[in-house]
């Protein structure tokens, strides 16, 4: 939800959310699974349009549900660029304007406080921000936030689409129900949570206290060690939803047969999984890891809410951090940080999809021939007939 | 399908699957009890999991006190408007995504994408500064046009897949019979798609309802809050009264949850389709 649609709400909107484009297939996925296109138009250019690299190429790797040959013909480019002209036009003008404009502030001195010298300073900001003791605690925490929270969503996502394979009676209303989370945005989940912590009222010290487990309240939020774990626990609950129902969803594109052959062949249950389970949907299962990693790294709502960066800076990540010096003014340094986020998740993106490519390309998949091609040759889609 | 399963294997996942749902369920519930309880027990002990006698001052306080009123017409207002028009415009540019093929394609989903990627932090203050060029600052008017540019990049993306998974032979067979491209569009394509395209505009009028930091920064005047706005400056207070906030928190997320209810099957389905197929 929610969430996905991280910009500018910062919210998944992911959630849901933020994010990212769930709507998305592994660049191997799409040509691969259809070894049967190569003459059509239209395959051409997807695989040209996956085959770039970036994140943004692979993860919009449109998959056609069948070949498809042109349908009309005629004036399309006409066509094509007026359907495509209000949307071009509202966000060139409310977001790739401000984009644009809020990111050369990065290299100037750009402060609300005082707004006579906005002059160029070149690096100025980012050397500010490298120098900055507070960087390295953001840096670490954001680690820290992300791998805290992505791996405890997956392993519990995993189970939970696993067990839910089975059909089993109100299987419709329990997905329903665990569904909820996702209508909720991450600012008042963050609310939600700092209630639930407060170290005098909260729910969840007087479980523990009841439970046995503690003899005098925590005082969660308040201390810098138990801050961080306070709003991870909140961030997993959130996320965990996300995770299952993709996870679900690539599960039950197996087709039987490979599991009823598994069986003949007397494979065990843990060697199923391992072997022909996770082998089947790991193009899944890698891309909704890197659309989770972008979109947790760019969720500060949760934080600001919950904690706003404290206690003593130990729940700050880059973008609450971000949010913070937006606040104090100086748009130069907070568009610095902002850029560096990008360049961070630019590298992030391009490492994993190397590395998730390697690891397909030694496990046998019939479909890594085709995409190594198409990946390495972003040329194929100029020649193919293309209406402009 | 997936074998049989042992009576062990099946308390385990019986056993995991209902330690979830209490786990999601909990802090829902919780808020919700908390809201109904009366000013003072909310700050009390022992701290009681059932509102001994419920209570609808918190809720009334937030009409009286606060403009909440106001907030939540504001919300409806730019939430409609932005999710119904963000949605039209996406279905137009999904509808070329999916059924044309251009030299430019590539590079358009790539533009959709970024917008995902970039910090919107990056992008307040110039918009802030744009908006008041254009005295659009406290408006809503101004907040729906920004929501509605917000939303068209992964709406877009949505409906495309919706687009994609209707054959084409439908449209082939009313432009044979007289139809006009956009006739076949709007007669034939939209009445079939409409599902998804419901579950698209809940999916937009929920992320405008929920969405804060661009109406922290756009609307200043009470009088224009929008409900997120409002429940920050109920957490920016020196001393938050839960109360209020819970019963706020309530009244925020009841309407997206029961929107939600309706559309999940298609949200799930338009949002994974693209995911998991091949």
């Amino acid at each position: 939800m929610k969430e996905p649609v991280a910009f500018p709400s910062a919210r998944p909107e992911g959630e849901p959310g933020g994010t990212p484009t769930p709507t998305t297939c592994s660049t191997d996925a799409a040509v691969g699974a259809r070894p049967d296109v190569g003459p059509d138009a239209g395959t051409g250019l997807r695989a040209g349009a996956g085959g770039r690299g970036s994140t943004a190429a692979s993860t919009s790797a449109p998959t056609a549900p069948r070949p498809r040959r042109p349908v009309f013909t005629g004036r399309q480019g006409l066509t094509v660029a007026a359907f495509m002209a209000p949307a071009a036009l509202f966000v060139a003008v409310f977001i790739y304007y401000p984009m644009i404009a809020g990111s050369q502030m990065a290299f100037r001195n750009w402060n609300l406080n005082d707004l006579t010298d906005t002059s160029w300073v070149g690096l100025k900001n980012f050397r500010e921000i490298f120098t900055d003791p507070v960087f390295g605690t953001v840096l670490s925490n954001t680690g820290i936030w992300v791998v805290g929270s992505i791996v405890p969503q997956f392993v519990i996502g995993f189970a939970i689409a696993l067990w839910l394979r089975r059909r089993f009676r109100f299987r419709g209303l329990y997905q329903a129900l665990i569904f909820f989370p996702w209508a909720i945005s991450g600012f008042l989940i963050g609310i939600l949570f700092r209630w639930m912590f407060n170290s005098e009222f909260g729910v969840v010290n007087d479980l523990l206290e009841k439970a046995g487990l503690i003899n005098e309240p925590i005082p969660w939020l308040a201390d810098p060690k138990t801050a961080m774990v306070a709003v991870l626990i909140a961030n997993i609950w959130y996320g965990v939803t996300f995770f299952a129902i993709m996870i679900l969803a690539a599960l039950q594109s197996i087709p039987d047969e490979i599991y009823e052959a598994a069986e003949i062949d007397g494979a065990g249950k843990v060697r199923t999984l391992f072997q022909i389970t996770i082998p089947s949907i790991r193009g899944t299962l890698s891309l909704t890891v890197l659309l989770r990693v972008i979109w947790i790294f760019n969720f500060p709502d949760l934080i600001f809410a919950m904690t706003g960066g404290g206690p003593s800076n130990e729940t700050h990540i880059v973008t609450t951090w971000m949010i913070t010096v937006t606040q104090q003014g100086d748009y130069g340094r907070a568009s610095a940080i902002g850029l560096i986020v990008v360049a961070m998740l630019l590298v992030f993106s391009v490492f994993h999809l190397t590395a998730t490519r390697e690891k397909s390309a030694t496990g046998g998949r019939p479909t890594t021939g085709g995409k190594r091609a198409t990946g390495r040759n972003p040329r194929t889609r100029k020649t193919k007939g293309t209406v402009s | 399908m997936i074998g049989k399963e042992s009576a062990a294997g099946r308390t385990v996942r019986i056993l995991f699957l209902s330690l979830w749902l209490a786990v999601t369920v909990f802090p829902l519930y919780w808020i919700t009890v908390t809201s109904f309880k009366s000013p003072g027990t909310i700050f009390s002990f022992p701290i009681s999991y059932w509102p001994t006698h419920f209570s609808l001052e918190n809720y009334t306080g937030l009409f009286r006190e606060a403009k909440f009123g106001v907030y939540l017409t504001n919300s409806l207002i730019i939430a409609t408007a932005a999710g119904t028009v963000a949605t039209a415009i996406s279905m137009l540019s999904a509808y070329v995504l999916a059924r044309f093929e251009f030299r430019s394609k590539g590079a358009v989903l790539m533009a959709a994408l970024v917008t995902q990627m970039i910090p919107s932090f990056i992008a307040l203050g110039p918009l802030y500064m744009m908006m008041t060029e254009l005295n659009l600052v406290d408006s809503r008017f101004g907040l729906t046009l920004v929501y509605i540019a917000v939303c068209i990049p992964f709406c877009t993306v949505m409906l495309r897949g919706f687009f994609e998974n209707i054959p084409d032979a439908l449209e082939e067979a009313a432009m044979i019979d007289g139809c006009s491209r956009l006739g076949a569009l709007f007669r034939v394509l939209l009445p079939v798609m409409r599902p998804g395209i419901v579950a698209a505009f809940i999916f937009n009028f929920v992320n405008c309802w929920n969405e804060l930091f661009l109406s922290v920064t756009l609307m200043n005047g009470d009088a224009r809050k929008t409900v997120p706005t409002a429940l920050n400056g109920f957490i920016s207070s020196f001393n938050i009264d839960w109360g209020s906030m819970s019963a706020a928190a309530v009244l925020t997320i009841a309407p997206t949850m029961i929107l939600f209810a309706f559309a999940s099957r298609h949200i799930v389905q338009g949002l994974t389709s693209g995911a998991v197929k091949g």
